[in-house]
């Protein structure tokens, strides 16, 4: 969803500075007017840029609400501690976030849902902690900025006894 | 309206110090129940008894499902002495077996509690015992007769005298939630907090003599064993490793614990010696390997482990080998505990999706579902071998749940407030 908005908005802003500018390069005086893929300048002197990730937002790129970064949890399939495809992109996000901020640790919190014996759980949630913990490394997050915590079915999100709340407690949760 | 609010929370709260943290309610008997009378006991002292001990005795002998006990209502005559019983009375009654019994001060704080046991239609004696006691003990005395009842007439040791320690989870509405380790009376008196904590609880495992608890706790931010002095509160932290810490176990001789340790990459089973401090790791497998529980010789761990990709209980020699499959029924099996006789392997097992309490034996490798829920969990055996209590669901409640061995006898105890979970019975207290 937030990869949609994301998108949506850098279209968006696009729009607004191409209806804003001329499209081709032209010679007034001695000014050159040169279209740039970050910026463009308009005649009178206002200046818009173009809307990137990184550099609409000013502030901690945790804060974000419009980054991947603001995804800070993961869920899983039953019986399942591998991390599905459509997560790989957050989970990039964060592992390029750690390894830019090495002074950064972050703490995977495994949880598994209530199905079957509490300390079974307590591994599978481990388990899913762990598969995330590898992804980060593998994308160059050194090991000493993660901590990782598996809470088994103990800290449910969801306190219901159905399918759609084993499918909320299923998950590892990314806590900075 | 403000007078009565306030009576209502100081009767609440002096009634929570002796009453019953669980109600037991049975939900099945045994057909053929042995018909009792267990007569209120005299008393030859001034104030009254501190304990109504024949109806503690009463109450434990109806609890375990083989006994229908009279009423006090039909009792024609209230003998407190042999030479005082009518036999005739107790036969028109249907009654095969009768207690009597009277209570006598004794010194400043003590008394003495004699009972006797008798076959009504033989008119003869069965047993009988004089017990001194004290104030606090009393209940426990009480509890003690009932054991010596059901052993003579059962043939098997009776486990009233014994207590049940427990999970109970609190939350008021969204708030914060509150964790405790309790421990209580087998019939659910007495309860008392032992550890009350804001992050998880879990695994509560008796040592062999009753005395301790070991147990999981989160209160660090992350899993460790702690083990407890349950009658001083003393306690110390035994491994906080990292990765998981989980599923403490002793072996029978108290001077090891079997634990599930991830701080070698993937869970497997540890043995500590508590002397030594030494640790000895006994699976070396990269699949999950958890919940040990030990074999009553000490000879043997069970353990849960998916190393044949799904959950089933496996067997190892307590001193480091092969590991050989033990279940073969059903696709998911976990949590094995022996039987205090050696026979049977209680454990959660998984049918038609549903989780619920299985017994096997050990010779035959049959296996019996004993429980009816679908997310039933934590067996734990009485002492006697008799009875499992274990975790289970009425409606979105966790409570506990006893079921015979041969799963004939079923009872109910439920918490008045909040979830209550993972039971574990203690052994014998020596």
């Amino acid at each position: 969803m937030n990869r949609f908005l994301t998108i949506l908005f850098a279209i968006g802003l696009s729009l607004l500075m191409l209806s804003g500018c001329s499209s081709t390069p032209s010679r007034e005086g001695g000014a050159e007017v040169t279209e740039q893929s970050t910026g463009a300048q308009t005649g009178a002197g206002a200046t818009t840029s173009a809307a990137s990730q990184g550099e609409a937002w000013t502030g901690d790129p945790l804060q974000n609400p419009n980054s991947l970064l603001a995804t800070r949890v993961i869920y899983f399939d039953f019986d399942q501690s591998n991390v599905r495809m459509d997560y790989r992109d957050v989970i990039s996000a964060h592992a390029e976030y750690l390894a830019t901020h090495p002074d950064v640790t972050v703490r995977l919190e495994g949880h598994a849902d209530e199905r079957g014996t509490r300390e079974y759980n307590l591994a599978l949630g481990e388990q899913r902690a762990m598969a995330v913990r590898s992804l980060l490394m593998a994308e160059g997050v050194a090991d000493n900025q993660i901590v990782v915590v598996s809470y088994g079915e103990e800290r449910p999100a969801s306190y219901e006894h159905n399918e759609e709340a084993w499918a909320l407690n299923r998950r590892v949760e990314l806590v900075y | 309206m403000r007078q009565f609010f306030y009576l209502v929370v100081f009767w609440v709260a002096w009634q929570a110090a002796a009453q019953a943290d669980l109600t037991i309610e049975i939900t099945e008997g045994v057909e053929g129940a042995l018909p009792i009378a267990v007569v209120p006991f005299g008393w030859q002292g001034k104030a009254q008894p501190p304990q109504d001990v024949a109806g503690i005795i009463a109450a434990d002998l109806h609890r375990s499902g083989r006994f229908k006990t009279l009423p006090q209502v039909d009792m024609l005559a209230r003998p407190t002495r042999g030479e005082q019983v009518e036999f005739r009375d107790w036969r028109g009654l249907g009654v095969d077996n009768l207690v009597v019994g009277h209570i006598q001060p004794s010194g400043t704080s003590g008394y003495v509690v004699r009972f006797q046991l008798f076959d009504v239609y033989r008119g003869e004696q069965l047993i009988g015992y004089s017990i001194p006691t004290t104030g606090p003990n009393l209940r426990r005395t009480a509890h003690r007769i009932a054991d010596l009842i059901y052993e003579k007439l059962m043939g098997v040791p009776g486990a009233f005298a014994t207590r049940i320690a427990y999970i109970t989870s609190v939350r008021q509405g969204d708030g914060p939630e509150r964790i405790d380790l309790r421990i209580a009376d087998a019939d659910g008196y007495n309860p008392q907090t032992i550890v009350s904590s804001s992050e998880p609880l879990l695994s509560p495992a008796w040592s062999p003599d009753g005395r301790k608890l070991a147990y999981v706790s989160f209160e660090q931010g992350q899993s460790a064993i702690y083990v407890q002095e349950v009658f001083t509160g003393q306690r110390r932290k035994l491994t906080s490793y990292k990765g998981i810490n989980g599923a403490p176990a002793w072996s029978p001789d108290g001077r090891k614990l079997a634990m599930a340790l991830s701080k070698g990459g993937n869970l497997d089973i540890y043995v500590l010696d508590l002397a030594t401090h030494k640790l000895k790791q006994l699976t070396h497998h990269y699949a999950i390997d958890t919940e040990p529980a030990w074999s009553p010789d000490g000879r043997q761990i069970v353990f849960t482990s998916d190393r044949g990709g799904k959950p089933q209980i496996y067997r190892i020699p307590s001193y480091g080998g092969p590991a050989e499959r033990v279940t073969f029924q059903n696709p998911y099996n976990a949590r094995a505990s022996y039987s205090p006789d050696g026979k049977l392997l209680a454990l959660v097992t998984r049918e038609d999706g549903n989780y619920r309490i299985a017994v096997q034996d050990l010779e035959s490798g049959v296996m019996q579902v004993l429980s009816q829920g679908s997310l039933d969990e934590s067996p734990s055996f009485a002492p006697n071998s008799s009875m499992i209590i274990y975790a289970s669901k009425a409606g979105y409640r966790g409570v506990l749940a006893a079921v015979s061995v041969d799963g004939r006898v079923r009872q109910r105890l439920a918490l008045q407030e909040g979830d209550v979970r993972e039971p574990v019975w203690s052994p014998y207290e020596k």
